[in-house]
């Protein structure tokens, strides 16, 4: 029974959740904003990464390699250290416009990198599970290679790729916590602050609560995409 | 070989000189030569695997081709300088599996091509599309997606979109082979259509019936060569090949088993 007083009282402190959540909700909406930033950036990022990597003919040679070279390099890189090489190396750079950002702007930077790399796959793996035909079907039409993309193949990847980008939405989300690391005031830093100060833990617990608050909409919003494209396929197949 | 045509004229709206196409090791297409009028509707006729689709793929460079040389309407596709997207215009294909965009209405499926090819206002392509649905019956689905239409409703949209290009040539890859017997007969019902508009057609078929109605010349494919070339009249009631012979014993066959 002590033992789990104690629990109680380090962990679930009334008091102390009251007294942590204006501080925790303030870092919290640091990390609101850098997901929203990077995730947006990913997007457009990763599409470019994933339509480079699939250019066909010899010319792109090097551009592919590129893109090949960009995503086994952040995809194999542990985040924290990317985080460490954007957030300490670009400001002792001493380039004006890229060497005197704040911290925030150093985590959507690393978050952006690797997770366009990760995301970059799935918008791969999309536009490759879009059958040959349906390209077949718009050159057929006099569509040059790149309407093909943009009006036939690259829409439909996206629709199936939605689930698992979303997925990866979250990771990305639990992860605006680590690029705190260098320097940023997000949630989990602040809860941090706070519970050396007060001496609990009652903080972290309301970090928590942020994040699972808005991975769990997420998560119930891709169960659902699931569901529905399985109950249309279904139908498809009667 | 009978030859109707003349190997040797000139002019023909599409000519097809010893072609030959390998996938690695398989030889595909073995010398092929054909030509083809304007207004004409020749029929391909032969078993699966025999070339067929491949030839028609080769005409709008879907496909290379690795020997001889295609011209279509005096351009010679193999000359490197042809503009493929120019060609395809003329050129229109519709496929066994109809490859409808899924994602876009039956109305999107017949603009995009006028729309974004030809560059035409958005307002003509959808009057030209909504007459077109409306001559293959299918206007009040304009506004459906292609699943929820049947294999053969799936099939005219396919045709349509490929008309609305205003194509020279149509290209029929098979294009009931996919489609339960009781749809088959909207289909070629259309296709009969436009038989009686002059359309030039390069029709690859399982149906014999349907060729020898509507065919000016029917070719015989076997092995990836047009063994036999004739007219329906010929190629069907006096084949020349024991083999054109076999092939057609075993399909009229089929059919009279089915």
């Amino acid at each position: 029974m002590h033992a789990l007083h104690q629990v109680l009282h380090a962990f679930f402190n009334p008091h102390s959740f009251t007294l942590a959540l204006p501080d925790v909700w303030a870092g919290f909406q640091v990390n609101l904003r850098m997901m929203f930033v990077a995730e947006a950036l990913v997007l457009v990022l990763a599409l470019l990464v994933a339509i480079v990597r699939g250019l066909p003919g010899r010319g792109a040679k090097p551009l592919r390699a590129l893109a090949i070279a960009y995503t086994d390099f952040f995809r194999g890189t542990p985040i924290i250290l990317v985080t460490f090489i954007v957030g300490f190396g670009l400001p002792g750079l001493q380039l004006g416009f890229i060497s005197n950002r704040s911290f925030t702007v150093y985590g959507i930077i690393a978050l952006t990198l690797v997770y366009t790399a990760y995301v970059s796959e799935v918008f791969r793996a999309g536009i490759e599970s879009v059958h040959p035909s349906q390209r077949s079907a718009a050159r057929s039409l006099g569509l040059t290679y790149a309407q093909a993309m943009r009006y036939v193949v690259v829409p439909q990847a996206i629709r199936r790729v939605i689930p698992p980008l979303l997925n990866d939405f979250v990771g990305l989300q639990k992860d605006t916590a680590l690029v705190s690391v260098i320097g940023v005031a997000e949630a989990a830093s602040l809860a941090q602050q706070f519970s050396t100060q007060n001496g609990d833990f009652a903080s972290y617990v309301v970090a928590a609560v942020f994040f699972i608050l808005i991975t769990i909409p997420l998560a119930r919003f891709t169960d659902h995409l699931v569901a529905e494209r399985e109950l249309r396929e279904r139908a498809q197949a009667f | 070989m009978t030859d109707v045509a003349g190997t040797n004229g000139t002019g023909s709206f599409v000519e097809i000189r010893g072609v030959s196409k390998w996938f690695g090791a398989l030889q595909v297409l073995d010398d092929i030569d054909l030509h083809v009028e304007k207004h004409d509707v020749v029929c391909l006729i032969g078993a699966s695997g025999s070339g067929k689709s491949t030839l028609l793929r080769c005409l709008n460079m879907l496909e290379r081709i690795e020997k001889g040389d295609i011209v279509v309407d005096g351009q010679s596709l193999t000359t490197g300088k042809v503009d493929v997207n120019a060609l395809r215009r003329k050129i229109g294909i519709v496929f066994q599996a109809y490859n409808l965009f899924p994602h876009m209405t039956v109305l999107q499926n017949v603009m995009l091509g006028p729309r974004k090819v030809r560059g035409l206002s958005k307002e003509h392509c959808e009057s030209v599309a909504h007459d077109l649905l409306r001559k293959i019956g299918l206007e009040e689905k304009a506004h459906e997606y292609p699943d929820r239409l049947s294999g053969g409703q799936q099939q005219r949209v396919a045709i349509a979109r490929a008309l609305a290009m205003e194509p020279e040539l149509m290209l029929l890859d098979e294009i009931t082979s996919a489609l339960d017997p009781q749809l088959v007969s909207e289909v070629l019902q259309l296709v009969r259509g436009l038989t009686e508009v002059g359309m030039t057609m390069i029709i690859a078929t399982h149906e014999m019936g349907f060729a020898r109605e509507v065919a000016s010349k029917v070719c015989f494919l076997d092995g990836g060569r047009i063994l036999e070339e004739s007219t329906p009249e010929q190629i069907f009631t006096n084949p020349t090949q024991a083999r054109t012979r076999s092939f057609l014993a075993r399909v009229l066959d089929a059919e009279t088993m089915a």
